[in-house]
């Protein structure tokens, strides 16, 4: 049993961590270090640094711009990322829709859309939730009527995340509503954001964000050539994504980052005279974090290591991945807000003023961080799927 | 990075669990537990035969030479089968401050009748106001002509009773909690002013007090160097905590299994309770409890062989964090998915529920391990505030 990586993958770490050292620009670096919202620019400016370097689709097929990584390489990238704090590659195109149409896409539909994807030239989102489906995905609503070649697309979709700034999105229509499985009937769209019909409303968050949105369709025309698979089979798509989508890690480099920053925190307040870093009480539920996650790394290596050796894509253990990740964003993100202490409550400058715009934003991102053990899969969702698919319960 | 285990690793583990499913079922083991002495020689012949008593020893004494991940599998397994014989003791502790620290004499006369089965050895090192604090030593050895001779009193001393020596500590200078002037002493168990009195444990392992008045022993019996005996104590407790850790993520495997199979079979309102949603979460929480000690005691095997005493103390005591959490969580909630029945003398959960109780203190509880690690390391922390 050898817990450190091997000489090839601590050169290949190496490769990675210096490049990012080099290539990623300080002033996104500094604004994800402080918690700031990034424009679009500032996303696909990354973006297309990596696509330069060919390293913005690890996982795709070689012949499309992968990189042909095994799953250490991929991970231990995905890892240096967060610990070089790059703002994240948005994962609509890349990892959502790019996937189902290597998947399941016509030619046509690959070449139209794969290289936009990776050269960040098309913006996607992704259309699935709606008012009365969230964890219930397949209860959905939103219509498409088929009219010679086109579909007709009406209904809502809800926490549609970057729909105020996406070129297409993905959606899941029910194109039958009378058939016996609730999950039959749904088919798999892609619709361009810039059809008649189309309105983008923005749900501003408790701390203010505006990331999500409602987006309405109101008899869209989506020609019929952009159907993904088969008319009906939507749910076989949208299932083989969920799967894909979960393959995600445990933010092990984003939380090992954020935590040293916690430290350093902790060990500038003051609390009767001494850092706080020093007091028992708070020391102690830093320090339970801190284990917490160096298990989770190495329980994520014991799963690729597995995955390594049996060949077979990541099963329900990755949902423990999510839920312990998420569980640990959370707990620093609060022990951050705690750390500051009063200071915590500031949040926004009305009149011109020196502010410490780093302290006003711990708070909002306590706030805004409440959405990672909902999304995508809520954490009892996930317990779901553990106890089904691992437990057989 | 690598988790494989060689074929060798393999091959122990599995010929020792299908011992322990033919031999020492639930029954078996009260039997044992009823026993005058609470162990069985049964057993520990058995355990040498299989050469598990020798893991980490040197060869030229008979052992295999192993690593601390080849005594972990057998931990593993061992608490998988909540087995009360003296082997953690044995192997992990007091077999590992003869290796450390003994001189070659010395090892040659305990380590080869040790693995063999024939010589077994405890550890009187606690003390009534020590606490978790290793280096807090009031026991006394006083120089009498070429030997030393004992006095004081040692408590909750694991298998003292089974054992025909007893590493003792005492201190042959300086004061209680003086992290240097501590000294260990083979001492034989029969020997005059040595009394033990033995007692059952709630984990129904056996512990004595030990009584050590003008106990003479001769100067061979010094193990390793007078006065400075800490680092070799504090080395051999890392090394013993790694391995209970081991020995508890074991006992945690048992605990979900039989926790989940309880789910699936129990039947209530007419459909098995594993089918309620509020049980199923609570389940899953439990595997992931174990999923993660597991990780840590891994840490910690890999890091007591050879790590350098502070990044050592860092892994074991962070490991002892997790396992001691998941211990007390698995165990709790074990008990709980199990209703009455968990109470009961009658299953081997509430047995487990005992033991996981008892090594989520011993050497150290959460807290303990928590002020440890986060004075980053530091090989003295509790009760030496001056």
């Amino acid at each position: 049993m050898d817990l450190n990586y091997s000489p090839e993958e601590l050169t290949f770490r190496d490769e990675v961590r210096d490049w990012l050292r080099t290539n990623l620009p300080a002033d996104l670096r500094q604004k994800m270090e402080s918690y700031q919202e990034l424009s679009k620019d500032e996303l696909l400016r990354w973006h297309k640094i990596l696509a330069k370097k060919g390293w913005v689709a690890p996982d795709w097929p070689k012949e499309w711009g992968g990189t042909d990584w095994n799953v250490v390489q991929r991970y231990i990238f995905e890892e240096e990322c967060g610990f070089a704090a790059t703002p994240m590659v948005v994962p609509f195109g890349v990892r959502m829709c790019a996937p189902v149409l290597l998947q399941f896409g016509t030619e046509a539909q690959k070449k139209k859309f794969l290289p936009r994807i990776y050269q960040g030239e098309d913006f996607w989102c992704q259309g699935y939730s709606e008012p009365g489906s969230g964890s219930d995905l397949a209860s959905l609503k939103t219509r498409a009527v088929r009219q010679e070649a086109h579909y007709v697309v009406t209904g809502q979709k809800i926490w549609t995340t970057m729909a105020q700034h996406a070129d297409w999105i993905f959606c899941l229509v029910r194109t039958d509503g009378n058939t016996g499985k609730r999950q039959d009937g749904i088919s798999f769209l892609l619709i361009d954001m810039k059809t008649p019909g189309i309105s983008v409303r923005p749900i501003v968050l408790m701390d203010g964000s505006k990331e999500v949105n409602e987006v309405f369709f109101d008899e869209v025309r989506v020609p019929a050539e952009n159907l993904v698979y088969e008319e009906g089979k939507g749910w076989t798509v949208a299932k083989y994504l969920l799967g894909y989508e979960r393959m995600g890690t445990g933010r092990i480099g984003a939380s090992k980052r954020e935590l040293a920053k916690l430290k350093e925190l902790a060990g500038e307040q003051m609390k009767d005279g001494r850092p706080l870093m020093e007091d028992p009480r708070f020391r102690d539920r830093l320090t339970r974090v801190e284990v917490e996650l160096m298990a989770l790394e190495i329980t994520n290596l014991r799963f690729l290591d597995q995955m390594r050796r049996s060949g077979r894509p990541p099963g329900a253990d990755v949902s423990m991945l999510k839920i312990k990740g998420t569980e640990i964003q959370q707990a620093i993100t609060e022990l951050m807000m705690q750390a500051a202490g009063p200071l915590a409550q500031a949040f926004r400058p009305i009149d011109a003023m020196d502010f410490d715009h780093f302290t006003a934003r711990l708070a909002p991102r306590y706030c805004n961080l409440r959405k990672a053990t909902i999304y995508a899969g809520s954490n009892e969702i996930q317990r779901n799927i553990i106890a089904k698919a691992t437990l057989g319960l | 990075m690598n988790f494989d285990l060689t074929e060798e690793q393999q091959l122990l583990a599995d010929s020792l669990k299908r011992y322990l499913s033919n031999e020492y079922s639930i029954d078996a083991r009260s039997k044992i537990v009823d026993s005058p002495t609470g162990w069985s020689e049964t057993v520990w012949a058995a355990f040498a035969e299989m050469g598990l008593l020798g893991v980490p020893f040197a060869e030229e004494h008979g052992g295999f030479g192993g690593t601390a991940v080849d005594v972990m599998l057998v931990m593993e397994a061992l608490g998988e089968g909540l087995v009360v014989e003296p082997y953690w003791v044995n192997v992990g502790l007091a077999g590992r401050l003869v290796a450390r620290g003994g001189s070659v004499a010395q090892q040659k006369r305990i380590l080869p009748s040790l693995i063999q089965g024939k010589h077994r050895l405890a550890f009187a090192h606690t003390e009534r106001s020590a606490r978790y604090d290793l280096g807090h030593v009031g026991t006394r050895a006083k120089r009498m002509g070429s030997g030393f001779t004992l006095n004081g009193e040692k408590r909750a001393v694991l298998h003292g009773g089974s054992a025909d020596t007893l590493i003792v500590s005492a201190r042959t200078s300086g004061t209680d909690t003086d992290p240097a002037g501590i000294s260990l002493f083979l001492v034989e168990r029969s020997a005059p002013g040595v009394t033990v009195k033995e007692y059952r444990t709630i984990d129904e392992l056996r512990a004595a007090d030990v009584w050590l008045t003008d106990a003479v022993v001769p100067a061979d019996a010094l193990l390793g160097d007078e006065d400075r005996a800490l680092p070799l104590i504090e080395d051999a407790a890392d090394y013993a905590t790694a391995m209970l850790c081991a020995e508890a993520v074991g006992a945690i495997r048992y605990a979900n299994e039989a926790t989940l199979e309880y789910l699936k079979t129990r039947r209530q309102f007419g459909v098995p309770i594993g089918s309620f949603q509020a049980l199923q979460h609570r389940m899953v929480d439990m595997v992931i409890s174990y999923e993660q000690a597991r990780s840590m005691a891994c840490l910690a095997c890999v890091k007591v062989d050879s790590a350098p005493p502070a990044e050592r103390r860092l892994a074991v005591s962070a490991a002892k964090i997790k396992v001691a959490d998941a211990c007390r969580h698995v165990s709790q909630e074990a008990v709980q998915l199990h209703g009455g029945m968990g109470m009961t003398e009658e299953l081997k959960i509430s047995h487990t529920f005992r033991r996981l109780t008892m090594i989520g203190q011993t050497f150290g509880d959460a807290e303990h391990h928590l002020e440890r690690f986060a004075a980053g390391g530091a090989g003295k922390v509790s009760g030496s505030k001056s």
